[in-house]
């Protein structure tokens, strides 16, 4: 049984579990050593979330009410590829978000900043044949957070996304670029390598902009490659 | 090179849980059981904002995936996702899975795939899921072997009620063995 696999993400490139300037990590990380788990049939198989999880305007956040929300209207877009560049296709991309003024639309969120009511801060979609996906939504707020002394979170819009197998999993957030928060924000810096943490960072796209409508900004999400596959080259070389 | 992980953050449940998620099959299934746990942290407090997710074969241990080299079985989403409540609960109802082609031609025993996501976990954790009655699959189960003896019971299930419990210690006195994938 000959099975593809998966190589390791380069150090550097996700957060420790502990990281002492995210409080919250403290109670929270193992603390005994991670035991390596092979990559068989369970690991190299994954969910495969088709349109049947979508609804009518999940990918345009600025029209799930009667109404339009606050704020600056904005299309993020991007590609879902894997470590070789291949596009990962058919496949669901969730995201949620705070609102313009950097409100969650939650029970736990209670800052005294309004709760907009045109606007969920929740999307859903699929990528296409080419790994392309597409949302239009509100350029959310940067927001207060206990973690230190005068904390503000950067703006950002949280991203889920499966790939195709159980290794490729990956939650992550969508930074605005040249945000002034970055320097103070601990999750944000908790990725060790700095051109790591850059890929966090969206791109501002001109040429996706929609006159006088929204400007746009671009963000390639890339999951875990492949190994080549030794078994097939060998059997090349005979 | 590859985006880098990021927490889910308190507010994980406006976004990611589905109505079914955590019926992995629906209500009525034959040998269907309810898995159910508590999450809790180094502190033994249970963690409101984490959820599980949970990925497994069918009970004749296939997958519906393409890279199943069996061909895939179309129709079991193997998938579930539960958000914890307040007191860090969550529950799915699935099936038991089947056992599940090892290497060198060894059956793993059944087991399902679990990620953990919370608020303070930067990147998700991984564990397995066992079940107590395959004890002699259990001795057999290359991944099982490679943890340390007195650790194993953190992966296997307890019976109980009308499915088993299974829960999660992220740090501290009985700490939940956790993978690197």
């Amino acid at each position: 049984m000959t099975l593809p696999t998966y190589r390791p993400d380069p150090d550097g490139t996700h957060p420790p579990l502990g990281f002492p300037g995210y409080r919250s990590t403290a109670l929270r990380h193992p603390k005994q050593p991670l035991v390596l788990l092979p990559q068989m049939l369970t690991e190299v198989t994954g969910p495969l979330l088709g349109p049947g999880r979508l609804g009518e305007h999940d990918n345009d956040l600025t029209r799930q009410h009667a109404g339009e929300p606050q704020g600056q209207r904005i299309v993020v877009h991007g590609r879902l590829l894997d470590g070789d560049g291949r596009p990962v296709r058919n496949s669901l991309v969730e995201i949620w978000q705070a609102n313009a003024g950097g409100r969650y639309r939650h029970t736990g969120d209670r800052w005294p900043s309004p709760v907009d009511p045109n606007f969920d801060g929740v999307g859903r979609t699929l990528t296409d044949d080419d790994g392309h996906y597409e949302f239009t939504t509100i350029k959310p707020g940067a927001y207060p957070w206990k973690n230190h002394d005068n904390a503000w979170r950067p703006a950002h819009i949280h991203f889920s996304v499966f790939g195709t197998s159980f290794t490729q999993r990956l939650v992550t957030q969508m930074y605005f670029p040249e945000d002034p928060l970055f320097a103070q924000d601990p999750i944000f810096n908790s990725i060790p390598d700095e051109k790591a943490r850059m890929r966090m960072v969206s791109r501002f796209d001109l040429a996706r902009t929609r006159p006088e409508w929204a400007l746009a900004y671009e963000f390639d999400i890339v999951l875990r490659g492949r190994d080549a596959s030794v078994f097939e080259d060998e059997e090349d070389d005979e | 090179m590859s985006t880098p992980s990021q927490t889910v953050g308190p507010y994980l449940s406006i976004g990611l849980p589905w109505d079914d998620g955590p019926e992995v099959v629906p209500e009525g299934t034959p040998g269907a059981v309810v898995l159910r746990g508590v999450v809790r942290d180094g502190n033994g407090d249970p963690v409101p904002d984490a959820m599980i997710e949970t990925w497994q074969a069918d009970a004749d241990g296939r997958f519906d995936h393409p890279d199943d080299p069996r061909g895939r079985v179309a129709g079991f989403r193997g998938f579930g996702r539960c958000p914890t409540d307040e007191q860090g609960r969550w529950s799915i109802r699935t099936v038991v899975p089947g056992p599940v082609p090892g290497s060198g031609g060894t059956p793993q025993a059944p087991h399902i795939d679990v990620s953990v996501l919370g608020r303070g976990l930067l990147h998700r954790v991984v564990t397995r899921i066992y079940f107590p009655e395959h004890t002699e699959a259990h001795a057999a189960d290359e991944v099982l072997n490679a943890v340390p003896e007195e650790r194993r019971g953190t992966l296997i299930a307890v019976r109980e009620g009308d499915g088993y419990r299974f829960d999660v210690r992220l740090q501290g006195d009985g700490e939940t063995v956790f993978f690197e994938v």
